[in-house]
């Protein structure tokens, strides 16, 4: 009888698992710095208005952590993304303006309802092959805004939603007024999904959705299922968007208008995740800081900041196609590579 | 084990296949051969469910598969390592084989999966010095290399190859073909698509040819070796030493 050879199994690890070990590592101690960071912030910035413009990064922050899983894993764009944030804000704000309910299961409401749209436009589109998702979400998006301002009994229309009530934590009101602590509340939702992120893409369907990015065809022949992957990464970064739309309805204006859920934002976030550098974990968190940075700036030029993201686009898609954080990563190794060589240098004389 | 009957299909308004017929039984090498735009690649797309039949069947292991999503064939038992390599270039070389294993993941067992990614490793070293490295800097021969074990890795009764010795220099695609006849060896079917006739007829033992989508020939690999239209169209008689 021939001698069966005993590959030993998993005792034997394997490099590829253990580099990803070393990589998940390193982003674990990445994302705890960076929040620990965040944590003190507020130490240093008593400013009202220095927080708020956290708040809005945070918030922009999440909005690009989901869009980055559908464009930078899943290899497909949304024109309409902040329809999702609109949907999310909305169902808030209305369950807990007009019908008293309680905010955390208006969230878990506003999740559901903004899935459940995202799973049905991505379904029958995302079965073709093509850009046919980015045109349906670009008439989601012109959609939502205009149902917004038609159904003036439930939204407001144009003049807005008010008086929403604040957010709830254990029972206590977080006075969104209070800048303070919804800043650690919204950063405690930044730092939830991006944890849940950074787990997601390493795990395997994680690995399916970069491979299917890579090539579509090759992940088909090994048996992925690529339009279901596709529409689930719709579904969880529309849940993100959701998230964000909840968080921004509660905070500090308690207040929805139209306006911020149109077009304009749909493209700031795109340009977000590309500036950013799409498909890595730090891309949407440099983009997120960015271009609320440029909002701020260009506020009195009002709708100039679209000409400043063309523009953006443009010179990224030339200079670094990559991304800022690909950009940066590069730097970071050829200035490593530099300063050993010099200390090798030095030994040598 | 493969039968396919009387299929067409069409991208649009172009048809590409008319009335394809073809089988391959258990433990064969059959090399589907033709020029280019024939409908090779068309015919494979359509056996592993990438595009549709939009007339005819076709049965796997005596059940009907005719228009089954590909990832359910896959699972059947039929892969495909489609043309081009079509490697994860931006993914290491030991994340590509994972990959291949991604529809046993969840029936087979992590272990199980892992032992045989290090059995691929062993079968082919040059891929086992390189398994942390992005599969997009291998050469072209090694990147042909991973997308056989890729597939492989998938635990496929049947493997589709399409034109795996494009571009590969000839000592290359000797031995690509070599590896290939190795796991006929050891149990596995193959339908194996080639512009390079006689490499493919060399490891085959029956073939068809195809023409402007149509079968218009077919037999064991020296028939098709001997007969005089596949020496003339195909094997390039009298140019010899142009080709080889
Ligand atoms: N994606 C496509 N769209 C339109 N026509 C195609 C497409 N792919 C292949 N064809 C056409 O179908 C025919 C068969 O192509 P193919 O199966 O790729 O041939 P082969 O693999 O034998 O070179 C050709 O005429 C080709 O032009
Ligand atoms: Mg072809």
């Amino acid at each position: 009888m021939a001698a069966v050879r005993e590959v030993p199994p998993d005792n034997d690890v394997h490099d590829e698992v253990l580099a990803a070990t070393q990589r998940r590592r390193a982003q674990k101690v990445q994302i705890a710095a960076f929040f620990l960071f965040v944590a003190l912030v507020p130490l240093a910035v008593h400013n009202r208005y220095y927080l708020h413009i956290l708040i809005v990064v945070g918030l922009n922050l999440i909005l690009a952590t989901g869009l980055n899983l559908l464009m930078g894993y899943a290899g497909q764009v949304s024109l309409g993304h902040a329809a999702f944030y609109g949907i999310g804000a909305y169902v808030s704000g209305i369950l807990t303006a007009t019908y008293g309910c309680n905010p955390w299961a208006a969230l878990l409401a506003a999740l559901a309802v903004t899935s459940l749209v995202a799973w049905l436009v991505g379904k029958p589109t995302l079965r073709l092959r093509g850009h046919y998702l980015a045109m349906a979400t670009l008439g989601v998006g012109i959609i939502v805004v205009v149902v917004i301002r038609q159904t003036t009994g439930l939204t407001g229309g144009a003049a807005g939603l008010t008086e929403i009530p604040s957010m709830t934590l254990f029972g206590r009101e977080l006075q969104s007024n209070m800048d303070m602590h919804y800043f650690y509340f919204v950063w405690a939702w930044v730092c939830l999904l991006t944890v849940l992120f950074a787990n997601l893409v390493e795990s395997r369907p994680g690995r399916a959705l970069r491979a299917l990015h890579d090539s579509e065809l090759a992940a088909q022949t090994l048996g992925v299922d690529t339009a279901a992957f596709k529409v689930r990464a719709l579904v969880i970064s529309a849940a993100y968007a959701s998230i964000a739309g909840t968080l921004y309805a509660h905070s500090s204006m308690r207040f929805l208008s139209p306006t911020p859920f149109g077009f304009h934002t749909s493209i700031a976030l795109l340009v977000m995740v590309v500036l950013g550098g799409q498909g890595t974990l730090w891309g949407p968190a440099l983009g997120a800081v960015t271009i609320t940075a440029i909002q701020e700036a260009l506020r009195p030029y009002a709708d100039y900041d679209i000409v400043v993201y063309g523009l953006l686009l443009v010179v990224m898609m030339i200079v670094m196609p990559g991304g800022l954080s690909r950009a940066l990563g590069a730097l970071y190794g050829r200035l490593r590579e530099r300063v050993a060589r010099h200390r090798a240098g030095d030994v040598a004389r | 084990m493969l039968r396919v009957r009387s299929v067409d299909a069409s991208y649009g308004r172009v048809q590409a296949l008319r009335g394809v017929s073809l089988h391959v039984d258990a433990g064969e090498i059959v090399t589907l051969i033709g020029a280019n735009g024939a409908g090779k690649s068309t015919t494979l797309a359509v056996i592993s469910g990438l595009i549709r039949a939009q007339v005819g069947d076709i049965q796997f292991d005596g059940r009907d598969v005719t228009n089954r999503p590909p990832h359910r064939l896959v699972r059947a038992g039929i892969c495909q390592v489609p043309e081009g390599r079509q490697v994860f270039g931006d993914l290491t070389v030991a994340d590509n084989l994972l990959l291949g294993a991604y529809s046993r993941w969840r029936r087979g067992g992590r272990s199980e999966v892992m032992a045989d990614i290090e059995r691929q490793f062993e079968r082919f070293p040059q891929l086992d010095e390189r398994r942390g490295q992005l599969a997009g800097s291998l050469s072209g021969g090694e990147q042909q290399m991973l997308a056989l074990a890729r597939g492989l890795l998938s635990r496929p009764r049947l493997l589709m190859l399409d034109e795996p010795s494009l571009g590969l220099a000839p000592i290359i695609a000797r031995q690509f073909l070599d590896e290939v006849q190795r796991s006929r060896d050891e149990g596995l079917t193959v339908l194996l698509v080639e512009q390079n006739a006689r490499a493919a007829l060399r490891i085959a033992d029956r073939g068809y040819v195809l023409e402007t989508g149509r079968i218009v020939l077919e037999g064991t690999a020296q028939e098709l070796l001997d007969n005089p239209e596949v020496q003339r169209a195909y094997l390039g008689k009298g140019y010899r030493e142009v080709w080889e």
